[in-house]
């Protein structure tokens, strides 16, 4: 043992969370983007949204280790939470709304994280994938209040803060919603590099061990699936004041599947994973999509098997390595 | 009265067709501990290499149902030894992906070659119409169906319980360690069960083509009856998927008709109370 070693526990995590030159990247693509490709704002707002979405199932699965296959049920909680307030109770204040799109999907994820997150294995994936679909029947069936099949319509959404509305270029929501993003973000940022945030990396590598320490896995499991699905209810949320319209899709299995494709094609636990999958998710969609959706559909699923096999780490671990090979060996 | 038959027939026909296609799924998932979200692909496979069979070859209908089956349990092999088996030690997430990736590229494929619309095969005249069964008439593929299943059931109950491949099977699933180092080749059975399971699928397919409609989401569209099936009859029991077959079948049917609008949600309330009380699923043995 090195005696000068700093014994202080907490210096690791500072390290960890001390930002990086590198980390500016993100941000100033999207500034980038916006300027280079104003036209394209909507879609830019669809991929930061697809990057909440997905920053929040990076929690779970990329920390927790949870396998889940029904996240689209708190994102349809936030869409359809956010949307009913302004339909049908004339609410049209967005950040309340978004607000209240956020404590719906949080709320939803406590009751159920407090029952599902006791399963595991093969029943926790198909109780998590029959729970997002029996939500998406219970809307179906409550059409009075969702408009079921046909879709919740009456959305109105206020400027926000009372001086940017909606505009028919969707520029003023880029930035919305690109500032909601980056708040999540920051939360996210903070959990992750928290003394919570390692136990939650301590339960995915070894649960026993994490018992056997004495640390409250089941209770920590809640929280932070309580904390991602508030998350994906804010995505939801934003989804439903940018479309100005909800219908029953937003609570579909494909789109559990889509946000588990994204994080893992950028790379699970490590958050910017999120954003390099969801970016490159949505843009190959729209481009290929275009072309022809067969296209789409067999490139997409040529990609997963791809990264399965060989990339196991995403895009992000893939750049990893080839860092790695440029510079020589000097891992870390 | 008559209402009730003809939802408890129609929800048999439909049951048996979930279990043809379940069962192979149900054993493949206990024997390997492979979540394969593609099985619906390889039923989505064999009624579309049936139809190529009976409009491309000019095969009757039920040579093609018995050619397409072993096409597709073959063809699965090499899916098996490159895509599969390379996975089977890695955690559900992998698994779920890769099999994901799987139906993708499958419903790409398949949508190129033919087109997204449904298919339609020349039905042969046997099997249309009503048959009377003494009591009263029923649709004649539909009664054909329940056939096929009830056969196929008491010919899997045979081979599972009665041979010494079943016996093999049946001690791989409940502990595979302890079957390998009595000399049973797992690798092997895994290869075998799996091109069965495949091509009980496909058979499966090729059945559902008439009764509810073949198109490339097929795949995914009944993918969640199947896991459904699978997860409540409880991993790896034949029986257990039969039961939970039927009992999804006719559930499913009885909503459609008597509940159009609350009918699903019922199946999943009670898919979700089920798993919740038995996690290892009806007839499954908690590990």
């Amino acid at each position: 043992m090195n005696a000068t070693v700093k014994t202080d526990p907490t210096a690791e995590l500072r390290n960890r969370h001390r930002w990086r030159p590198v980390e500016a990247l993100p941000w100033l693509t999207a500034f980038a983007a916006f300027a280079l490709l104003p036209d394209y704002a909507a879609l830019g707002t669809q991929i930061i949204i697809m990057i909440i979405f997905a920053l929040s199932m990076d929690l779970i699965l990329g920390y927790a280790g949870v396998v889940s296959l029904g996240h689209a049920a708190y994102f349809g909680a936030g869409a359809y939470a956010t949307g009913m307030l302004s339909a049908l109770l004339g609410w049209n204040e967005p950040l309340t709304g978004l607000l209240a799109g956020g404590l719906a999907g949080g709320a939803l994820g406590l009751l159920s994280g407090l029952v599902l997150l006791r399963y595991h294995g093969l029943t926790l994936l198909m109780l998590t994938l029959a729970f997002a679909i029996l939500l998406q029947e219970a809307a179906n069936t409550a059409a009075p209040v969702t408009g079921g099949f046909d879709g919740l319509q009456g959305i109105s959404i206020d400027p926000i803060f009372g001086l940017f509305e909606n505009d028919l270029w969707g520029h003023h929501y880029y930035w919305y919603s690109l500032s909601i993003l980056f708040l999540v973000f920051l939360v996210a940022r903070r959990i992750v590099h928290s003394p919570f945030g390692r136990s939650l990396v301590g339960v995915r590598e070894n649960v026993r061990r994490m018992n056997a320490i004495g640390t409250p896995v089941f209770g920590r499991l809640v929280a932070v699936y309580t904390i991602s699905a508030a998350m994906a209810g804010i995505a939801g949320g934003l989804f439903a004041q940018s479309n100005a319209y909800v219908t029953l899709d937003v609570l579909d299995f494909a789109r559990s599947g889509t946000v588990l494709i994204v994080l893992v094609l950028g790379g699970t636990g490590r958050l910017y994973g999120a954003f390099l999958g969801g970016a490159v998710y949505m843009v190959l969609e729209d481009e290929l999509a275009r072309i022809s959706p067969e296209f789409w559909e067999i490139g997409v699923g040529l990609v997963l098997i791809a990264v399965v096999l060989f990339f196991r780490g995403g895009l992000l671990g893939a750049s990893d390595a080839l860092m790695r090979l440029i510079r020589g060996r000097s891992p870390r | 009265m008559e209402a009730l038959i003809s939802i408890l027939f129609d929800g048999l026909a439909y049951a048996m067709l979930l279990f043809i296609i379940s069962v192979g799924l149900s054993v493949t998932m206990g024997l390997m501990g492979f979540v394969n979200l593609a099985h619906g692909a390889f039923a989505m496979v064999g009624g579309y290499v049936l139809v190529t069979l009976m409009t491309g070859y000019g095969l009757p209908f039920v040579a093609a149902l018995v050619i397409a089956p072993v096409i597709v349990g073959i063809g699965s092999i090499p899916f098996e030894r490159f895509l599969y088996a390379p996975l089977y030690k890695a955690g559900e997430l992998d698994q779920v992906l890769l099999s994901i990736g799987l139906v993708f590229v499958t419903i790409g494929v398949v949508t190129f070659i033919y087109g997204p619309a449904p298919p339609a095969i020349p039905m042969p005249e046997f099997l249309t119409g009503q048959v009377n069964l003494g009591f009263r008439e029923v649709p004649t593929y539909r009664f054909f169906i329940i056939l096929i299943g009830c056969v196929m059931m008491a010919i899997l109950w045979f081979a599972f319980e009665r041979t010494l491949l079943g016996a093999k099977i049946r001690a791989a699933v409940d502990n595979r360690r302890m079957a390998q180092s009595v000399g049973i080749d797992v690798d092997r059975l895994f290869v075998l069960v799996f091109a069965i399971g495949s091509g009980l699928a496909a058979l499966g397919g090729g059945l559902a083509i008439e009764i509810v409609g073949m198109s490339p989401t097929f795949a995914i569209q009944y993918l969640v009856f199947f896991l459904i099936v699978v997860a409540v009859g409880g991993l790896g029991s034949m029986g257990g998927a039969f039961v939970a077959a039927i009992v999804l079948g006719v559930l499913d049917t009885a909503g459609k008709y008597l509940w159009p609008d609350g009918g699903a949600f019922f199946i999943y309330a009670a898919t979700v109370a089920i798993l919740l009380y038995r996690p290892a699923g009806l007839f499954g043995r908690a590990s």
